[in-house]
């Protein structure tokens, strides 16, 4: 444990047997390689960070070039904060080596994209009666507020809107395997977003906490 | 999309070749209470399935005059041996047809040797 995440690419889903054979969904992720390329420091930028690339770009653009110098071409940028103190260096690589089996991660993605999407697939309303003459209003929301008083439409109701693609955190997975030849992570469960998605695994929060008790 | 080719399958050495038709002795271990042992099921193989991690077989026998289907997962470590005792020649890989069969009707012919 020593960053407390990488950025990697969801590569889907297949099932393996454990050693009392029983079965286990598990997502397939991709994670790291990343390149470490700029740390921030508390005196220079008012926090401690560690600043990460990940992935190729085929042509980067002059400014990114300029920041990442001589490391290479590079498609994303984020930052991690470090845990336990340790310290890197500017074109340090870090792999799955921050996270063995056993370990909960936590894993955030975009999740997918659904559209403009109604009421009762977005909030799960019921919809309106099928029969008993009926007409138009099989999926309608019904009523979304009072008569005269209040004479608005309260905030906050719930109405049809956009769906998906939004910031998705999954907690507490299970790594149940990992291959540091391929760079491959075997997580128990569902993991947000598409295959091919790019995701961020952290070292789960509650583990975080459980960890801090124990010094 | 199964990703299954990226994750390494376990290959038990203790599982013959066999395909629809074949009449086969598996062995797979039970559990009970806190002892473990080893159960033979013989009978004929009526499909396999493919899919990586999830490949699996099932296999019909008559017991006691009552038709019994068991499905074994290829991969699972709780599965020890197969072994092929008869092969059968068939011109289908889903044998669904035999469940409607009984007695005499239910056989099937042996593969010719070469």
């Amino acid at each position: 444990m020593a960053l407390e995440g990488l950025i990697g690419k969801k590569l889907g889903m297949t099932q393996i047997f454990d050693d009392r054979g029983v079965v286990h969904s598990v997502t397939v992720v991709e994670a790291g390689p990343v390149t470490v390329t700029q740390i921030k420091t508390a005196t220079k930028e008012g926090y401690d960070a560690v600043q990460v690339a990940y992935g190729e770009k085929k042509k980067p653009n002059k400014p990114m070039r300029g920041h990442f110098k001589k490391l290479g071409d590079f498609r994303m940028l984020k930052e991690f904060k470090t845990l336990d103190g340790v310290e890197y260096a500017i074109g340090d690589k870090v792999g799955l080596e921050i996270f063995s089996e056993g370990d909960l991660v936590d894993v955030q993605g975009t999740s997918r994209g659904r559209g403009f999407a109604g009421g009762v697939r977005l909030h799960h309303f019921r919809g309106g009666p099928k029969t008993h003459g009926q007409s138009d209003r099989h999926r309608a929301p019904g009523s979304i507020g009072a008569g005269t008083t209040p004479g608005r439409v309260l905030k906050g109701q719930k109405m049809a809107a956009h769906m998906g693609s939004e910031y998705v955190t999954a907690k507490n997975l299970k790594v149940l395997a990992k291959d540091e030849a391929k760079g491959l992570l075997l997580l128990e469960g569902a993991v947000p977003g598409a295959t091919n998605g790019t995701v961020t695994v952290y070292v789960a929060q509650k583990q975080r906490k459980i960890a801090k008790k124990k010094k | 999309m199964d990703v299954s080719n990226l994750v390494e399958l376990s290959s038990n050495p203790n599982i013959e070749e066999f395909g629809p038709g074949d009449t086969v002795k598996v062995s797979a271990k039970v559990v009970e209470g806190e002892r473990e042992r080893i159960q033979v099921f013989e009978g004929v193989v009526i499909r396999k399935n493919k899919g990586g991690g999830g490949a699996n077989f099932t296999v019909r026998r008559i017991a006691h005059g009552i038709g019994v289907e068991r499905t074994f997962n290829v991969h699972s470590p709780r599965l020890e041996k197969v072994q092929v005792v008869r092969e059968g020649r068939v011109r289908r890989a889903r044998l669904y047809y035999l469940r409607g069969l009984t007695g005499k009707a239910a056989r099937i012919k042996e593969k010719a040797r070469v």
